[in-house]
């Protein structure tokens, strides 16, 4: 069993800011989720968090300085009342996210009870409005249900709707729409888009699907095997990416115009397993623009390319890493 | 759910008609008959009956009619409420099992909230610190407990505290109250006394529920719901209570099915070495003298308290899990 330990995430750094939408996009195993669960403070042992600051201010007004969320015990009392509370996380799979066991009004209630001082009667009330919100139909009825009694859109909105019990001012979405089927996923995100307009919040959303990247996020960052390769404004990640890994996955996109039973393109090689990271730049197995002796040697600092862009990659700059 | 409760009462007679056939098949298998091993009994102490005599008693008691006659016959005399006579004791069966049915019960009873009193906080300190102190320490106690047979145990203790301390720690009552009518007085001594009988039956079975839980907790403690409901800001510990915990207990009150009658039965040994007034003991001095009819009523009654114990854990499964009550309500 003992393998060793293994960095999931390195070298990861953004900024999220209010009525932003940060997309993480991602192979599945890039460390996406580590990341966010790093800053809700959930890794689950023996995992955990080894270095690094997770910066967050609670009021806008400017008049506290920003906290450092590792600075706070994960399962403390400070902690606990800014996760669900101003930190919320809406799961990638409802079905498992929530008991089968306990109704679907007992978590959502539980939920805001966690946080504000109600009765159950208020609390039951506030869900009941958060439901009307997310465009549940017959609210009341479904507070009595179990959550293998709705169907997969209900359920995910009903997590969208218990993120959003008690105002979060970040809501953190790790691949919502990953586990409902397409024609569910857009009505999902366009909730998720409107609500996100309407409060302004700031947003973390996960996904692996470029396309979703796209219609959802203000600010993208590109990660392979626990490691930014390259980050940026939307636009200029999808009209102007710099980074191979960028393309080659911009690349495999299916259009419309793509003829029927073509192959799709697709990036040569897979993920290498984490305890058999490569030495230099994590990419460079599966890198059309390799250059010997030098990227399988060295591993890329993320460098500015632009005011707003940046690129892990020698093709752009000669920023070598300090060897650990 | 009253509609699953309803099916299973109706199903009840037809299993005790079953249970009823069974029961007598099984106390008729050992060859002879309650008259030879008389007859043995009265050889052994030097005096004798002839086959006149024999034959007697035999028809006396019906023994020389066909077997399905004596089933019928009695069957037909439960179905009245008569439980015959014993044998043995002469006297009627009702009398001699009473009592003790009602200890049986409470021993059982009081055992089964001792093994589930103790294996819940150690199946989930167990689970929640997996690989500490207490875990490995829990563990060898479990194994310890598991592999050593409950007469085993319940000799030890008889045998430490006789020698350490002078006292006989025999039966569920002192001598006095032995054989008094109850009283106030009487549930007292039986409350001093239980308790021994009760921790050496649920020993067993407390370590078997301690591995079992842990096992299923450590199952649940991974699960995505748990990481939702630390996202949501719950604490460890209510979290724990609330989630996995309900989850996990569902194998063990379906394991109540098999092991309220295991408690009830298998305490047989230990009755008889603790020299216990169950029912257990009774059933053993019956099968030795051939007392059919005490023996089968005893069977029978073991069966009966089976089939209860497994409807008690359904029923209590389908209240816990709205996921079984569903399948019950569509129907099987």
């Amino acid at each position: 069993m003992d393998e060793g330990t293994a960095r999931a995430v390195d070298g990861v750094s953004f900024d999220v800011s209010r009525g932003q939408v940060v997309g993480i996009v991602g192979e599945s195993g890039c460390g996406k989720s580590v990341t966010i669960k790093s800053i809700l403070g959930i890794i689950q042992k023996p995992g955990e968090v080894v270095g690094g600051e997770i910066l967050y201010r609670r009021r806008d007004d400017g008049a506290q300085e920003p906290i450092n969320l590792r600075n706070l015990d994960d399962r403390g009392e400070e902690m606990r009342d800014i996760r669900g509370n101003e930190i919320a996380l809406v799961p990638q799979e409802p079905m498992a996210a929530l008991s089968p066991v306990h109704t679907v009004g007992n978590q959502l209630v539980e939920a805001v009870r966690l946080h504000r001082d109600v009765s159950k009667e208020e609390a039951a009330k506030i869900c009941i409005e958060r439901m009307v919100e997310v465009g549940i139909p017959n609210p009341e009825e479904r507070m009595g249900v179990y959550s293998w009694e709705l169907s997969g859109g209900l359920r995910q909105r009903v997590m969208i709707a218990m993120a959003l019990l008690c105002s979060p001012r970040l809501l953190i979405a790790d691949e919502p729409t990953t586990a409902i089927d397409v024609t569910t996923q857009a009505q999902v995100l366009n909730l998720l888009r409107r609500l996100q307009k309407e409060q302004n919040l700031a947003m973390i959303f996960i996904t692996h699907d470029l396309g979703v990247i796209a219609q959802i996020a203000d600010y993208v960052v590109v990660m392979y095997l626990g490691r930014v390769m390259e980050q940026g404004p939307v636009d200029d990640i999808f009209h102007n990416p710099q980074h191979p890994y960028t393309r080659a996955l911009l690349a495999s996109i299916p259009t419309i115009h793509s003829g029927t039973r073509q192959e799709l393109p697709t990036i040569g090689g897979s993920i290498p397993h984490p305890f058999n990271r490569p030495k230099g730049c994590p990419f460079y197995p599966r890198c059309p623009d390799f250059i010997p002796k030098q990227c399988d040697q060295f591993t890329p600092v993320p460098s500015p390319v632009s005011d707003t862009q940046s690129v892990a990659c020698f093709l752009h700059c000669d920023a070598v890493e300090e060897t650990k | 759910m009253l509609v699953f409760i309803l099916k299973r009462l109706m199903l009840l007679p037809v299993l005790m008609f079953v249970f009823s056939i069974v029961s007598f098949i099984l106390i008729q298998a050992p060859p002879g008959d309650f008259v030879t091993s008389y007859v043995a009994e009265l050889a052994a102490s030097g005096s004798s009956m002839d086959q006149v005599q024999i034959e007697a008693l035999r028809n006396l008691y019906g023994l020389d009619q066909p077997a399905y006659v004596q089933y019928f016959k009695w069957v037909s005399r439960m179905l009245q409420g008569d439980l015959g006579l014993s044998l043995d004791f002469q006297k009627p069966i009702s009398e001699l099992i009473g009592q003790r049915l009602l200890l049986t019960v409470i021993l059982g009873l009081a055992t089964l909230i001792f093994t589930f009193m103790v294996a819940l906080p150690i199946g989930i300190i167990s689970a929640t610190r997996q690989y500490s102190f207490f875990d490995y320490f829990f563990t060898v106690f479990n194994y310890v407990g598991v592999a050593t047979p409950t007469f085993m145990t319940a000799l030890i203790l008889m045998w430490f505290a006789f020698s350490n301390f002078g006292i006989t720690i025999t039966g569920l009552f002192s001598p006095e109250f032995a054989d008094a009518s109850w009283s106030f007085a009487r549930v007292v001594d039986l409350a001093k006394h239980i308790w021994l009988p009760m921790v050496i039956l649920g020993l067993d079975g407390t370590a078997r529920l301690a591995r079992i839980l842990r096992a299923n907790l450590l199952d649940e403690l991974n699960k995505p719901y748990m990481e939702m409901a630390r996202a949501k800001g719950m604490s460890e510990w209510r979290l724990v209570l609330k989630y996995p915990l309900r989850l996990a207990i569902n194998p063990l009150v379906s394991s109540l099915g098999w092991y309220l009658p295991l408690i009830f039965s298998g305490s047989l040994i230990v009755a008889t070495v603790l020299n216990l007034p169950t029912i257990g003991p009774l059933l053993l001095r019956s099968l030795i003298s051939q007392d059919m009819f005490l023996a089968g009523t005893i069977v029978l009654t073991y069966f009966g308290l089976a089939v209860i114990g497994t409807l008690l854990s359904d029923i209590l499964l389908a209240w816990l899990d709205p996921r079984i009550r569903m399948e019950e309500a569509s129907g099987r």
